[in-house]
């Protein structure tokens, strides 16, 4: 990816010149669960979709993989991802072996406020409660991050939770949106409103965040004491893809440390690569020492992925959160 | 093939692409919309669904939905009122007022259609900003609180029906203002008639066709419409269409998505005929 020229991609351009593999890249994935409407009824039919890799939300993927539409990787052939996956990642419960599901890019769900309209804000509590806050504030319509801050900040593990402190933590959601403090439930579209100062705070996610904090730095993200939410998105290999071959070449070069720094130097998420910091020194140090690039260990222990859900649970959590966010 | 029998198959040939066409896609698709909503509520993706003829779904949406679809319409119906307070005398007044400038103010109702639907709705969002001048200048003169809003109210969500739907209504009301005989009117203030008495007399009667089909343009997709809600409302304004679109994408509820867009369809319906039968086709279309 380029700042400058959308068209030019350095490192997939090097990857095309090194290796042979002719790549087309297309952004057509906005939304998870609009991608997913889309292909849904190929790939439950057992037809090509025609693409050979996607990259979806750590919770898609769990689906897919669940639903059995995406194929194994030969581990032989993504030797880099067996000694470069970062160790937190290791041991993602929707894919233990780490063949099949390989993440991208990794960011966090937490809070962030615009310090031109409102003072510091450190807890979900706050952000909830705040009277100066009042119908400035919007959260995530992505349940898993939403509601994994609110179960942490009941004190509750977002990695393995009953359904009664979901209940709990739903509750807590419920009263600031009857109360009004919460005005609307967002996509990626806060972050305009953020840096307009229309909102004053909100759930968001890192990436967005650190972009609107490098023209503004008073645009803050802050990973709350009681835990953020980490989430990965995933490059996948669907089934019947034409070339599964080329695309664990991609896998693969994607995790050379080198490669991974220059990707992480423009996309500003957290970089799933061991030794790409290192790289990142001789490229830019002050990106280097972003803990929100490369998280250290106090942010990595305080976040965690939301637990993996079943269908069946998986319906009842997202009907009962989709009740409270009101549709 | 004799002339006669050339001639009465014509009609049949002429309406067959049209008809195939929508039998592919309208009909099937509708069929298919309709299996689904008689689903069996449990099923899922990795069991599949199973036709048990599950009538239930119906009373299940609508007690479950109850406030979006009241709301849809409550909604709707009050955007239209708006629209035909701004709509009717526009649409008068470039029929019958705007002399050599009837082309240009037909263009003005028309333009903002050539940008996306989703690009104006954006705008109002510029417009009715907390931060913006609007906002602003309505805080200075005390007719907002100082910490007042517009954007994320059920006003931002009617406005934005209002304005997005407002040519679907001009348009039509126009054609038919337009058509208007002059000389009715004339004869009417020969024959005594107030200005008052020859609009309610003749003008209104005669613009009826207009006002129904415009009517309908208008309060059909309006009513359906989920953009609107989404960009400038809250969950507290969200419409049915948003209840679909979350059923089919997000909470993967195939049954209830499918019962809840018939539903809206049979209302709609209904209206549509309540109107028609009143109003009678023939004078509509």
């Amino acid at each position: 990816m380029d700042e400058t020229d959308e068209s030019r991609r350095p490192s997939l351009d090097e990857f095309v010149s090194r290796s042979g593999i002719q790549v087309s890249y297309t952004e057509d994935i906005n939304d998870n669960n609009e991608f997913f409407g889309r292909v849904r009824n190929q790939l439950a039919a057992c037809q090509s979709i025609d693409r050979d890799i996607i990259v979806l939300s750590d919770w898609m993927a769990a689906r897919m993989i669940r639903l059995g539409w995406v194929q194994k990787l030969d581990r032989a052939k993504i030797p880099n991802v067996r000694a470069n996956l970062l160790p937190s990642l290791l041991t993602r419960s929707y894919d233990t072996e780490n063949r099949i599901s390989i993440p991208w890019q990794c960011g966090l769900a937490g809070l962030a406020y615009n310090g031109n309209v409102t003072k510091e804000l450190r807890t979900v509590d706050e952000l909830l409660t705040r009277p100066d806050l009042k119908g400035r504030v919007t959260a995530l319509s992505e349940m898993r991050d939403t509601m994994g801050l609110l179960l942490a900040s009941n004190g509750h593990d977002p990695a393995n939770f009953t359904a009664a402190q979901f209940d709990d933590a739903l509750n807590k959601l419920r009263k600031a949106v009857d109360s009004g403090q919460i005005r609307r439930f967002t996509g990626n579209d806060y972050a305009p409103d953020l840096a307009k100062g229309d909102i004053a705070a909100c759930i968001g996610w890192s990436g967005d965040v650190i972009q609107l904090s490098s023209a503004d730095a008073k645009v803050r993200f802050v990973a709350p004491d009681s835990g953020a939410m980490l989430y990965s998105d995933d490059m996948l290999v669907p089934n019947k893809a034409a070339h599964r071959g080329n695309a664990e070449a991609l896998i693969n070069y994607y995790y050379e440390p080198a490669v991974a720094a220059k990707l992480a130097a423009y996309v500003n998420y957290i970089c799933p690569v061991r030794g790409a910091q290192a790289e990142m020194e001789k490229l830019d140090p002050e990106l280097a020492a972003n803990p929100l690039i490369f998280p250290d260990e106090a942010l990595l222990s305080r976040s965690t992925m939301f637990m993996a859900l079943d269908e069946q649970q998986e319906r009842q959590y997202e009907a009962k959160f989709q009740q409270v966010i009101g549709a | 093939m004799t002339r006669l029998a050339r001639h009465r198959l014509l009609p049949y040939l002429l309406l067959l692409p049209g008809t195939a066409w929508l039998l592919l896609f309208f009909g099937v698709p509708l069929a298919q919309l309709a299996a689904a909503s008689l689903y069996d509520p449990t099923g899922s993706l990795s069991t599949g669904y199973a036709m048990t003829w599950a009538l239930g779904n119906y009373p299940d949406v609508v007690q479950a939905y109850w406030p979006q679809l009241s709301r849809s319409f409550g909604y709707a119906g009050l955007a239209l009122a708006l629209a035909l307070l701004l709509g009717y005398p526009l649409a008068y007044a470039i029929a019958r007022k705007a002399g050599r400038w009837k082309n240009l103010l037909l263009v003005c109702v028309v333009a903002p259609m050539f940008t996306s639907f989703l690009v104006r709705t954006l705008a109002w969002k510029t417009i009715l900003s907390d931060s913006g001048a609007l906002v602003g200048l309505l805080r200075d003169v005390h007719l907002l609180a100082p910490d007042g809003r517009l954007l994320a109210t059920p006003f931002a969500v009617v406005l934005g029906l209002t304005y997005n739907f407002l040519p679907f209504l001009v348009l039509p009301l126009y054609a038919s203002l337009e058509r208007l005989d002059h000389r009715l009117l004339e004869a009417a203030s020969d024959l005594y008639a107030s200005p008052v008495q020859a609009f309610r007399r003749v003008t209104l009667p005669l613009s009826r066709p207009g006002l129904v089909a415009g009517t309908l343009l208008f309060f059909i997709p309006a009513s359906g419409d989920y953009v609107n809600a989404e960009l400038l409302g809250t969950p507290n304004e969200y419409m049915i269409g948003n209840v679909i679109d979350s059923a089919f994408l997000v909470r993967l509820d195939y049954p209830q998505g499918a019962a809840l867009s018939f539903l809206l369809m049979a209302v709609i319906l209904a209206v549509v005929f309540g109107c028609l039968r009143r109003a009678g086709t023939e004078e509509v279309w």
